[in-house]
């Protein structure tokens, strides 16, 4: 079909590690398809060619951990028709957000040089924190198709397909035996997003937690299941505080754990 | 008239196989998969793995190795054949554009027919309950039917009750009474590996006369009896099924259901373990050309959010009452639905929670009355 113009994508890092917008670039044998359908207008990862706003879509990556980056946000929002946020840092502040438990002046002052040169801000925080976002895709990375099912319902005017239930769901669906059940491996899956396929639990891994807290996580749970099998609570903190340490069902199931462990 | 039973040697089993699949069917039967029994096609010579066996209990599984080289020691796995005949995904149809209109394309192509090896009492109960939640009623399922209508069933009858295992109690097993069209026993005695085939079908009364199996004769018969008495003697959970639907849709606001949300994930294991649950989400997927469209049926739980998603809201927010919903329709509404309680006993749900949550344990804990503890932390 042809459309009277194509949509306008632009795609914006904040903090991050450039790993979710070079999924776009990831998506081989379907890039055409989506250079046909759509117009990579502003993109520096795949071309220095930056056509000017407004956008149509913006894909917005990393999460906001600078005061610069605090104002640019709105910038981008105001250009932007919709807004999407992709992957752990900008749905939830990232790995980066660790800082959010601790001093970040203690960190700069042990890893640079000269760390009054380091304009940062104490916590590192999620896109929707600072701006209206339309939709948020989770993950650390995003996945693939995750990303192409999002571009085509947003192309198409439809809801996307991207549920909120647990990883379990795409164990049992492709037939992945339960790590946790069948080998008493610590797994996450249980109150984490689907969305990876069961990636990990397919080659015998324990979910990391990469594409954050399922819809209604009970972690309480999760948290005695793991100690039954020797888990300690610092193991949990540990395993929560990965790459979406700040997504609220996480952080407080570490706090929890935390508070536990040294009352 | 008296069913004539037959005797196959253990050697010989193979060609049972071999048989099915000359006679045009494609044969599926339990392989040691990743960790757990699993269901796939078999290939080759026929000849099956010995010596697995499993131990189970709430929410553990392990799969293990014995000496005793039987072929079906083992209870449910995760798998069951509901995957066979109500796949996890199938597209239904897909829709190409052309020009200004659009043509309709099929969607999953159809299977082989089909023999299922090893179905237990169980899972044979679980396959009567989808066939009429898929084909009674006045909406039948096409996909369903088409999967469905020529499979040949190799019953196995369970002489070793697992770990979750309750069967008994719901009256589904562990031996089967119908539907099948042949069921074995599988036998050692002495130095002596066989099994006894009865025949349940035509289909399967022929396929025994191909394979030229001898009569097994009263003790043999008798043997067979006997073990699978011994295997419902020796189960040790069982669900007390009088007047359970009655004390569910009783106590709706009974506390057990926040304390057992407390525990439950929501993580849906239950549910896509279940061989008789049968919910399913459509989703529509398009290609970013606009040029082709997809609708593909998924399995879904009514542990997801969006199961329950109606007009702008779930309105089953809680564990609670998603817990709730899916222990009184199995074994309370399915009965008022279907005429059957939803549960076989199969014990899948127990084994595959991770949290350990026992449905025997649960209804007990609501006949036993109101004297249960509430845990603070509960989703409900």
């Amino acid at each position: 079909m042809a459309r009277l113009r194509k949509p306008k994508l632009a795609v914006w890092k904040f903090s991050s590690c450039d790993g979710c917008q070079l999924s776009l670039l990831d998506c081989e044998s379907e890039l055409l398809a989506v250079a046909g359908a759509i117009d990579i207008a502003n993109f520096p990862e795949a071309s220095r060619a930056v056509t000017g706003g407004p956008y149509d879509l913006s894909l917005v990556e990393g999460s906001i951990t600078t005061p610069h980056d605090a104002e640019r946000i709105h910038r981008v929002r105001r250009l932007s028709r919709f807004l999407v946020s992709i992957g752990a840092c900008a749905t939830a502040g990232g790995i980066q957000a660790l800082r959010n438990f601790k001093d970040v002046r203690d960190f700069t002052a042990m890893v640079y040089a000269r760390p009054e040169y380091i304009d940062t801000l104490a916590r590192s925080t999620p896109i929707a924190d600072h701006v209206p976002v339309d939709f948020e895709l989770r993950g650390c990375p995003i996945s693939k198709a995750q990303l192409l099912e999002v571009a085509s319902a947003f192309l198409n005017s439809r809801r996307p397909n991207v549920p909120t239930y647990s990883v379990c769901m795409e164990c049992k669906r492709k037939g992945a035996t339960c790590v946790l059940v069948a080998s008493t491996t610590p797994c996450l899956g249980p109150v984490t997003q689907a969305g990876c396929g069961a990636l990990c639990p397919s080659y015998h891994r324990g979910c990391y937690g990469c594409f954050g807290p399922m819809e209604n996580a009970n972690t309480d749970s999760l948290n005695q299941r793991w100690q039954a099998l020797g888990a300690s609570a610092a193991d949990l903190v540990l395993a929560y505080r990965t790459f979406n340490a700040c997504a609220p069902a996480f952080r407080d199931a570490a706090a929890g754990l935390d508070a536990e462990r040294r009352p | 008239m008296a069913v004539d039973v037959r005797v196959i040697e253990r050697s010989d089993l193979s060609a049972l196989l071999v048989a099915l699949r000359e006679a045009g069917y494609e044969v599926i039967a339990p392989v040691p998969g990743d960790g757990s029994i699993d269901y796939d096609v078999v290939t080759g010579d026929g000849e099956r793995p010995a010596g697995f066996s499993d131990e189970q209990g709430p929410g553990a599984y392990r799969l293990k190795m014995c000496d005793h080289e039987l072929l079906f020691d083992f209870a449910a796995g995760a798998s069951s054949w509901k995957k066979f005949l109500f796949p996890p995904s199938l597209t239904l149809f897909s829709a190409q554009r052309r020009q200004r209109s659009f043509e309709v394309l099929p969607g999953t192509a159809d299977p082989p027919p089909r023999a299922f090896l090893g179905v237990r009492a169980c899972d044979l109960a679980a396959i009567d309950i989808q066939d009429k939640i898929f084909l009674g009623g006045a909406f039948v399922d096409p996909s369903y039917r088409q999967r469905r209508k020529d499979v040949f069933i190799v019953a196995v009858n369970c002489t070793r009750a697992g770990g979750s295992c309750f069967c008994a109690s719901m009256g589904t097993g562990p031996r089967v009474s119908a539907g099948f069209d042949l069921a074995l026993t599988e036998l050692k005695i002495g130095e002596r590996h066989c099994f006894t085939a009865e025949p349940g079908s035509d289909r399967g009364e022929a396929v025994l006369a191909r394979l030229g199996s001898p009569p097994a004769g009263p003790a043999l018969e008798a043997e067979a009896r006997s073990a699978s008495a011994r295997c419902a003697a020796s189960m040790a959970r069982q669900m007390v099924t009088d007047g359970l639907r009655d004390l569910l849709v009783q106590n709706q606001e009974h506390p057990r259901w926040r304390d057992v949300a407390s525990r439950c994930l929501a993580c849906a294991n239950c549910t896509l373990v279940c061989p008789t649950c049968f919910c399913a989400t459509v989703q529509d997927v398009t290609d970013l050309a606009g040029e082709r469209a997809e609708r593909i049926r998924v399995w879904d739980s009514c542990f997801s959010a969006e199961h329950s998603h109606l007009h702008g809201a779930s309105v089953r927010r809680t564990t609670r009452s998603r817990y709730r919903q899916w222990m009184t329709h199995k074994l309370a509404y399915w009965i008022d639905q279907f005429g059957t309680s939803g549960c076989v006993g199969c014990g899948r749900c127990i084994t595959w929670c991770p949290a350990g949550i026992d449905i025997t344990e649960e209804a007990a804990a609501i006949r036993a009355g109101g004297a249960t503890t509430t845990a603070p932390n509960s989703g409900g």
